[in-house]
């Protein structure tokens, strides 16, 4: 297959994508605006990224990505062959190299199966550097799917009890299913919240799951703004969240970046010393 | 490779199959899975009409398996006519393989019973993965975390080393030893033993239950610096104390 680019993409070099899924389990926790901001960085980087929508019948990741209105063909249509894959693949014309497969907002999940998933990814694996899969919430034939292609596995959770649940069971499902150890967003943290005991604490969510910490990303008023514009926050240089998602990108590719310290607060950043310095 | 295989499949002493209740349990035994599948294998060949169209329930013990591995099983009862029903495990990620596939992880009649707290004692010999024998229960033990939606349950005492985490069940018919954080819902005594303990370095669980008594962890419980404690029965109530080897050591 050719490169999706007609550009870099192409000639010996040889990219073989990682595929990594978004997912939490519970819904709402901010999967859909964690995979558009960490592809989108990611692209910034210079990486080749397709963003795909596992979600069918209840789209998001074209809207939060500012691109429903390009949507011609979908997942579905490659799954059924009425296109080819690169027919339904939309490019981002703001980020050099990122592109959505959009899911189909008229069918539902029974449309596309865990080997349709893995088939697609391996053939977009040889023209990208990052895949991207935008899981739905809950545990079932969405999750299968969103689940099945991916080489790694990223968990988005809030700092509070029932998305921690919801985190904690899909850890056990994960591993049933010989995938390795997934690794933890803590999305939306509020740092007053947490210093006045309201909210779990980084610490508390950690104790429960056990898992590796790729990032942690503060509530931000800006993340509403930008996805109602469809233009994801990591494009803004002001926001923390942004720097947040960047930061996320940036460990996803192997480097190692300091966690933000979320300025506002003593507490939060108190503990985020503690985990810099006696993480390991 | 190949004669290696062909070597142990001839060895299907450890394979053991016997008509419960509800259809044929089949104990995998100990071994390599590939020799262990090998000697099933034999075996459901040798007594091939016998089995034919049996429910089956497979014991695998410790034994990690995963998704594939059950397929793998699954597909080789199917070959004989037979049909893979139930996995009965002490592992909790192999417990987790068999309900992605749909398959049952407990006998009959055996699951429900138990929320009310009060066990029908006709459920005793058909509860959990572990009856040694000479009708012994057996001790399990567990390793790893027990996650959210993960269950282990047992005729015989249970040892956790890990945590225990909210939303995960652990259901014995003799005491509980939490070798971690205790914090989903526990039932030692679950046939009515009412001499059962649970101990864990932390005890706050969700619910614990000993025989047909409930009670729930106070909330200071989880704001205090842990300490290993053991619950029993004392007076027709549960109460939690503090480890002390002088005083519960020669139990």
């Amino acid at each position: 297959m050719q490169g999706f680019t007609g550009g870099d993409s192409q000639g010996f070099c040889h990219m073989s994508a990682r595929v990594i899924t978004i997912t939490s389990g519970k819904g709402g926790v901010g999967k859909t605006t964690a995979t558009a901001n960490i592809a989108a960085a990611l692209a910034q980087l210079g990486n080749q990224v397709v963003a795909i929508d596992a979600d069918v019948g209840l789209r998001n990741l074209d809207l939060v990505m500012g691109l429903e209105n390009r949507i011609v063909y979908d997942l579905v249509d490659v799954i059924e062959g009425r296109c080819r894959l690169r027919q339904a693949m939309i490019r981002d014309k703001r980020t050099d190299g990122l592109y959505l497969l959009p899911a189909a907002q008229t069918r539902d999940k029974t449309a596309v199966s865990p080997s349709d998933m893995v088939l697609v990814c391996d053939e977009l694996r040889p023209s990208f550097d990052y895949i991207l899969i935008d899981s739905p919430a809950g545990i079932e034939r969405g999750f299968r799917n969103a689940i099945a292609p991916a080489d790694e596995v990223i968990i988005v959770s809030n700092a509070e009890v029932s998305s921690v649940r919801d985190a904690d069971r899909i850890i056990g499902l994960l591993q049933a299913d010989e995938k390795g150890a997934p690794r933890l967003i803590v999305n939306r943290i509020k740092p007053d919240m947490v210093a006045a005991g309201d909210m779990l604490a980084i610490g508390d969510v950690l104790d429960v799951l056990m898992i590796e910490l790729i990032g942690t990303v503060p509530e931000d008023d800006q993340v509403i703004v930008s996805t109602n514009r469809g233009f994801p926050v990591v494009l803004e240089n002001h926001s923390l969240a942004g720097e947040a998602f960047r930061n996320i990108a940036r460990r996803i590719r192997g480097e190692e970046v300091p966690f933000l310290s979320l300025q506002q607060n003593r507490g939060l950043r108190g503990w985020l010393k503690k985990l810099r310095g006696g993480g390991k | 490779m190949v004669s290696h295989y062909n070597a142990q499949a001839m060895e299907s002493g450890s394979i053991t199959i016997k008509g419960i209740r509800d259809g044929l349990q089949v104990t995998l035994g100990d071994g390599e899975l590939v020799d262990r599948f090998a000697a099933l294998e034999a075996r459901l060949r040798d007594q091939n009409a016998f089995f034919r169209g049996g429910e089956v329930t497979l014991v695998v013990g410790y034994r990690s398996m995963t998704r594939t591995n059950l397929e793998a099983a699954a597909e080789l009862f199917s070959r004989h006519g037979m049909n893979l029903r139930a996995v009965l495990s002490q592992d909790s990620g192999t417990l987790d393989a068999a309900q992605g596939l749909k398959l049952g992880t407990r006998l009959a009649g055996s699951g429900s019973g138990l929320s009310g707290g009060q066990v029908r004692s006709d459920e005793r010999e058909l509860v959990g993965p572990g009856i040694g024998p000479e009708g012994q229960p057996e001790a399990v033990l567990v390793w790893g975390a027990l996650r959210s939606g993960q269950a282990v349950s047992s005729d015989g005492h249970v040892t956790i080393i890990g945590d225990v985490n909210p939303g995960a069940e652990v259901i014995a018919g003799g005491a509980v030893v939490v070798w971690g954080r205790l914090r989903g819902v526990v039932h030692a005594g679950a046939f009515g033993d009412r001499t059962a303990v649970v101990c864990a370095l932390e005890l706050a669980p969700t619910q614990l239950r000993i025989a047909e008594m409930i009670t729930v962890s106070p909330v200071e419980a989880r704001l205090r610096k842990p300490v290993p404690e053991i619950a029993s029965i004392r007076d027709r109530q549960i109460v939690a104390e503090r480890w002390d080897a002088g005083l519960h050591g020669r139990r």
